[in-house]
This record gives C-alpha cells, sequence and structure tokens, in this order.
C-alpha cells in the first residue's frame, strides 16, 4: 500500500514536473507546479511529517502560488513567443543528455546508499505540530527569531520595488 | 510489490525534480517560468530533507525544510516584486529582451 501510493504521487510529480518545463503559458506552468507540490505533500505526510504537509499545501501551493497566479494575471503574460532559433538537434541531445545524467545520479543513490529498511507509513510519529514546535522554540529558537527580522525585510524589499516611482 | 519504500526512491525523486527544475531554469525564456522552477528545485530539496528526517528518526530536517519554505516565501515575495518593476520598465517578460547588463 505504502508503495502503491509512493508510485502513484511519484509518477504525478514527476509528469507534473515535466510538463512544467514543456508548457509555453505560465498559467500552465503554475497549475504543473501545484500539482507538483500537492502530490510532495501526500509524500511529506507517508514520511510522518504532518506539520510540514500541511504547511506545503497551505503556504507554497496556497499562499506563494496565488502570488505567482496572481503575478502572471497582473501582467498579462500570454505563451512564450519562439523567437529564438533553436535547432531541433540541440533540443533532443538536451533531453538525452538529462535523461542520462538523471539516469547515472540515480544510479549512484543506488549503489552507495546503505540498505535500510524501508520507509513504512506511521513508522516515525515524532512530526506532529506538538513536537515540531517544542523543537522549534526551543533549539531553533534563534534562526526563528532571525527568520522573522527576514520576513520584515522581505516586505520592506517587496514595497519599495513595487512603488510606482522606481 | 514491496510494502516498504526504499529510502533511495524518495531520493532520486527528488535528483529528478531538481534536475527538471535546473532545466527549465535554463531553458525557458519566460522570467516567470524560470522563476517558478527555482521553486521547483527548493522542493525537491525539501524532499530530501524529510526522507533523512525520517531515516534518522529526528525532526531537525523537517525544521530546516521549514525555514526553505520561508525563506521561499520570502524569496518569492521579493522576486516577484522585481518582475513588476522590470515589466513595467520594459514591457516584456522575456529574459533575452532584458540583457543591458551583458558585456
Amino acid at each position: 500500500m505504502t508503495a502503491l501510493i509512493f508510485i502513484i504521487f511519484a509518477g504525478i510529480a514527476v509528469f507534473c514536473g515535466i510538463s512544467l518545463v514543456a508548457q509555453t503559458h505560465p498559467i500552465a506552468s503554475a497549475l504543473s507546479l501545484i500539482g507538483v507540490m500537492g502530490s510532495l505533500a501526500v509524500l511529506y505526510l507517508q514520511l510522518g511529517g504532518e506539520f510540514i504537509a500541511m504547511a506545503q499545501l497551505i503556504v507554497y501551493a496556497g499562499a506563494i502560488m496565488v502570488l505567482f497566479i496572481f503575478v502572471i494575471m497582473l501582467l498579462n503574460a500570454g505563451a512564450e513567443a519562439s523567437s529564438r532559433q533553436i535547432s531541433i538537434f540541440a533540443r533532443y541531445l538536451g533531453i538525452l543528455l538529462l535523461a542520462a545524467f538523471l539516469g547515472l545520479i540515480s544510479f549512484i543513490i543506488q549503489a552507495t546508499l546503505p540498505k535500510t529498511e524501508g520507509v513504512v507509513f506511521g513508522a516515525f510519529q515524532g512530526g506532529t505540530a506538538a513536537n515540531f514546535g517544542r523543537r522549534l522554540f526551543t533549539a531553533y529558537l534563534l534562526p526563528f527569531e532571525v527568520t522573522s527580522v527576514l520576513i520584515l525585510i522581505a516586505i520592506l524589499g517587496a514595497i519599495v520595488l513595487a512603488r510606482r516611482e522606481v | 510489490m514491496p510494502t516498504s519504500v526504499p529510502i533511495s526512491w524518495y531520493l532520486i525523486l527528488s535528483a529528478i525534480l531538481f534536475g527538471l527544475g535546473v532545466a527549465g531554469f535554463i531553458y525557458r525564456r519566460n522570467i516567470i517560468t524560470v522563476f517558478m522552477s527555482i521553486e521547483l528545485m527548493l522542493n525537491a530539496v525539501n524532499l530530501t530533507f524529510i526522507t533523512f528526517s525520517y531515516t534518522l528518526k529526528q525532526i531537525d530536517g523537517q525544521i530546516f525544510s521549514f525555514f526553505v519554505m520561508v525563506v521561499a516565501a520570502a524569496e518569492a515575495a521579493v522576486g516577484l516584486a522585481i518582475i513588476l518593476t522590470v515589466f513595467k520598465n520594459r514591457q516584456t517578460l522575456m529574459i533575452d529582451d532584458v540583457s543591458s547588463m551583458k558585456y
């Protein structure tokens, strides 16, 4: 069952990832990215990250992608004009090389990783919101506070950049 | 079909998604799609963090991926503001046309 769910959602993630790269229209790419994020949230849940799976759905697939789609619609971004003259040979060679590279990486991961027991759903239950918060607010308190400063700077930067007279 | 999934499958999926993100970053010409490819790469790295968090039975990897999410949110806000400014000044979203810093 765990393997079946993994195969289904990994397949959706890879399909949507290829679709993100292959589509010419930004809206189609954005929807593909939402598909990748949703299926990755399922895999996070399988790995025992309950809180992070929900955060993935709410923060990534919810907030960040809404921001992307808002900007795409605001700028009325249409399909990508194929102004460049790219040879068909180079394109297929690139796809072939990417596939060969990924195959090589997969082989290296498969060959060098020590053989441990596989992932079983429910074997790691440390990812609850209670555990997560306890760890975040004790051991990682300083990074958490620094992050709040980072977000403040990002807000100020976004406001300054998006002002009219820049 | 095995009942448990090997750890390596998650890492291979992560590598494939990261490779696709790099390919989109290099190949695409629309600045918004390039930006979305970066988000895809960040997601792939998050999957690796959470996989090792499961392997080591420690929550620290999930906290790292939480920080990656927060930084990605800040980056998206600033990056999209930059894209808005570029579009306002140039009336284009194609990165081939935004090349005044070339040479």
